[in-house]
């Protein structure tokens, strides 16, 4: 009783929005460059980027915003070579993925040692602080829950109906989704595909640099080796469980925030047991809901897919191997 | 009429090993439907593909309205006013019509899409063209003759003036092609220029005002429709007499081999692909299946086969019933099967022509003895089905992905003849194979008929069915709208029945 009575507090669902920020940043990360046709598996290493060097910005410039702006640069930048590789180099996307994953986590781990050394008890940086919102903030359980956050929760909240125009309203987002579905398709109408998922491949770098520093930048202003703690990985299971849409995912990680508010609850009551299975549970809740919450997924078909330009000499012989032989009929 | 809108000059494009377009000229006049006649391989594709500016050619210049046009791109051809409908469509089947067509096309400063702007032009240019098409519908809702419309308005929405068909008919029916051949006579009349690709010789007399034949990336020659017939234009396409028929005795039929009771099967997207057919095959008979592309033949041919689960019904095979054996125990009891596509079932690419050829005995004695290949006995086996077949290559040594399509269609048709089958179970045989090639596969089929198999074939070339075929099954959504002797089958009842009428009694 006592534990569900936790789901009533204000204070337990104040910090599952908190908690949800990052996921939900992420999550709609992936969905833009999932609609184009890049199996994102990379969002972790994204993350991690942005929250290692959104906590180094914010130290650096001692200013909160500038750290952020440093973590959506860094998640944009490992994007970017994640869509070289994919997008050019047409290596399988989820080896590309594996590896800019782990590129992040050795950047961010060998830089922190060579900025702070060996000392763990290095400096906090400016974090955010939760937006003044004046009396609005005393209304009982509201204020507590939606006028007490700091201004990324607005922000990633914000997000959620724009990124659904963007992608149900404007030719951009027609455009992502098309080249997604069948990308030949859109290059007969005229459509770079590569520029379209370059373009949505770098807006996913942003969101997941963003949520990344969401992590740090929000209370603990800190950074320790892996602090994601794969929380990418969490938005990929949420890019699938919203179905590819901006509001079905963003839906999907309020679910796995609530999971890991419910968690930290539970360890604040003091049962005995070892704490790391309390930290299990977010995770635990990923694995159950996919299991038992979605049939057989269908994405955007052509996900995952490298576009070769048929009529280009170098790659023929190459393609036809894969007994993708471009059209030299009739 | 007389005035020239396109003109291609001395075009060459080269692809590693292979020259698909070489010096070719071609003249098109404004309002007129021209044809570009050639077999598969000839170049019709690849020279469209120049002109729609998905492919670079590697020389020659092509003239539009009057215009040289440099670097060419899809969207450059667009906005001259070039439009093209693909062999494969070029929709996107999650979309929506309306979103199909806005693609691309508004690319404004204002990044909001008009969806009802959109709609409205669509039904305007549906109501002056005769194209009745629901913009809201998504594409994979839509029948394969209803998306070729919405291929076809796509070019039109973005204005063009010279439209290119490619292999059109080869997903329609008889009566939905007449259908498409109106719609084409009433676009030209509108001041509408179309080039049509096909291989079909009837089509050809029937819809085009000139015809350019092309063959091996060369053209032959270009002729007005009304100087010409049917004869002439085969011997131009392949470069020597063809005989345009098969000469077959009766059919003389023995014991019933395959017996299939209610079967139900499902596709990849967990639907009701085959629903409750029957039908019976003796020894020494041919059962074709006519029907559009994509009405569970592809299902029927797995389940039959071992690939595909059976979800009821029965398939007795030499009076046992087999239904969901495995591949092996199926081929083991003299099963053969001629897949559809040679290079995903039929044939194992990177392996070489003799390794190939034991595909189904290799386990077994003489090829292996002691779990120890025999490569000597192999080697023998190999050669002696090279010659027999008349298979044309260097070594057999080199992969059989080197050889012509024609030539792995051979060394597929070998491999399956020689285990003399008691049931040959043969789909689209002749798919993307030049006459010759076609001729002798139709030969040797007949053949296999004759030395007492039963033989199953399945083809969307009604053609092909109509000429082979003892008696013809039209397959409609999984189901069986009749059985037609061959004596008493037309086109024009098969087109029906291939529609989904059932056959009238």
């Amino acid at each position: 009783m006592q534990i569900l009575s936790l789901l009533i507090e204000a204070d337990f669902w104040a910090a599952t929005l908190r908690l949800t920020t990052p996921l939900l940043l992420a999550a709609l990360g992936g969905v833009f460059s999932e609609r184009a046709g890049i199996n994102n598996m990379g969002l972790d290493g994204a993350m991690l980027m942005g929250a290692f060097f959104g906590y180094i910005g914010a130290l650096f410039t001692q200013n909160a915003f500038l750290g952020f702006v440093c973590a959506a640069i860094s998640g944009a930048l490992i994007m970017l070579l994640l869509g070289f590789m994919s997008i050019n180099v047409k290596v399988n996307q989820i080896v590309t993925a594996l590896g800019t994953n782990m590129l992040a986590l050795g950047v961010t781990s060998t830089a922190f040692r060579m900025i702070f050394g060996n000392d763990l008890a290095q400096l906090t940086s400016p974090g955010l602080v939760p937006v003044n919102f004046g009396s609005l903030s005393k209304i009982p359980f509201l204020g507590k829950v939606l006028f007490g956050q700091t201004p990324i929760v607005y922000l990633a909240i914000i997000l959620v109906p724009i990124s659904h125009y963007i992608m149900y309203n404007t030719h951009w987002g027609l455009k992502i989704r098309a080249t997604g579905e069948h990308p030949k398709a859109v290059d007969t109408v005229g459509i770079d595909v590569y520029k379209v998922r370059y373009v949505s491949l770098i807006i996913s770098g942003i969101l997941c640099g963003l949520g990344g520093a969401a992590v740090t930048l929000t209370g603990i202003n800190t950074f320790y080796d892996n602090i994601t703690a794969g929380r990418g990985f969490i938005a990929v299971a949420a890019v699938v469980f919203g179905k590819w849409s901006p509001v079905g995912a963003s839906l999907a990680t309020l679910l796995f925030g609530a999971g890991e508010a419910f968690q930290l609850r539970l360890q604040g009551l003091g049962f005995d047991i070892p704490y790391a299975y309390f930290y299990m549970l977010p995770y635990i809740v990923t694995m159950i809901s996919l299991i038992f919450f979605m049939g057989p997924s269908k994405g955007p078909a052509a996900t995952g897919q490298p576009y070769i330009k048929s009529g280009s000499k170098a790659k023929r012989k190459k393609v036809s191997r894969a007994g993708l032989k471009p059209e030299v009929k009739s | 009429m007389s005035e020239i809108i396109l003109e291609m000059k001395g075009v060459r494009k080269e692809f590693p090993g292979l020259v698909a377009n070489d010096n070719v000229n071609l003249q098109v006049k404004k309002g007129e439907i021209h044809v570009l006649l050639g077999e598969n391989g000839a170049g019709k594709s690849t020279l469209m593909n120049i002109l729609y500016g998905l492919y670079a050619a590697d020389g020659g210049e092509v003239i539009f309205k009057g215009n040289v046009i440099h670097d060419n791109t899809p969207k450059k051809a667009i906005g001259m006013g070039v439009g093209m409908v693909h062999q494969h469509f070029m929709l996107i089947p999650a979309l929506t019509v309306v979103e199909n067509m806005i693609l691309g096309m508004q690319e404004g400063p204002n990044p909001v899409i008009n969806k009802k702007e959109a709609a409205n032009k669509i039904l305007e240019l549906g109501k002056k063209f005769g194209l009745k098409v629901d913009p809201y519908a998504k594409v994979w809702q839509l029948s394969v003759g209803e998306q070729q419309r919405v291929e076809i308005l796509k070019a039109l929405f973005r204005g063009a003036e010279l439209l290119i068909l490619d292999e059109p008919t080869a997903v329609l029916t008889p009566q939905e092609t007449q259908e498409l051949f109106t719609l084409l006579r009433g676009l030209t009349k509108q001041g509408l220029t179309i080039i049509f690709i096909t291989h079909k010789l009837n089509e050809v007399m029937e819809i085009s005002d000139r015809i350019t034949i092309l063959q091996r990336g060369k053209v032959v020659g270009t002729v007005n429709t009304k100087d010409t017939n049917k004869q002439d234009l085969a011997r131009m396409m392949v470069g020597r007499d063809v005989v345009l028929s098969v000469d077959k005795a009766p059919a003389n039929p023995g014991a019933k081999v395959l017996e299939v009771k209610d079967l139900e099967v499902k596709n990849d997207k967990n639907l009701v692909a085959v629903n409750k057919l029957s039908f019976e095959i003796r020894a020494g008979e041919i059962f074709g299946i006519a029907g559009v592309d994509g009405n569970g033949q592809s299902e029927l041919v797995e389940a039959l086969t071992g690939l595909r689960v059976v979800e009821s019904g029965e398939v007795i095979y030499n009076n046992e019933n087999v239904t969901n054996k495995p591949p092996r125990y199926l081929i083991e009891k003299g099963m053969a099967h001629i897949p559809e596509d040679r290079h995903l079932r039929g044939l194992v690419l990177n392996m070489s022509v003799k390794e190939n050829m034991v595909l189904e005995d290799f386990y077994r004695e003489p090829f292996t003895v002691n779990h120890f290949m025999k490569f000597d006995k192999i080697d023998a086996y190999s050669k002696e089905l090279i010659k027999e077949y008349d298979i044309r290559l260097s070594s057999d040594d080199i992969p059989v992905g080197n050889l012509s399509g024609g030539n792995q269609q051979k060394v597929v048709l070998a491999r399956m003849l020689q285990r003399n089958p008691n049931l040959l179970i043969v789909m689209h045989p002749t798919r993307g194979l030049d006459v010759g090639a076609i001729e002798f596969i139709h030969k040797r089929i007949i053949r296999a008929r004759d030395n007492g198999s039963a033989v199953l074939l399945i083809s969307t070339e009604l053609e092909e069915v109509l000429t082979l075929s003892d008696r013809i099954g039209v397959i409609y959504e999984g189901q069986l709208m009749g059985i037609v002797n061959q004596k008493d089958a037309n086109t024009n009842e098969l087109g029906l029945m291939m529609a989904g009428s059932h056959k009238a009694s």
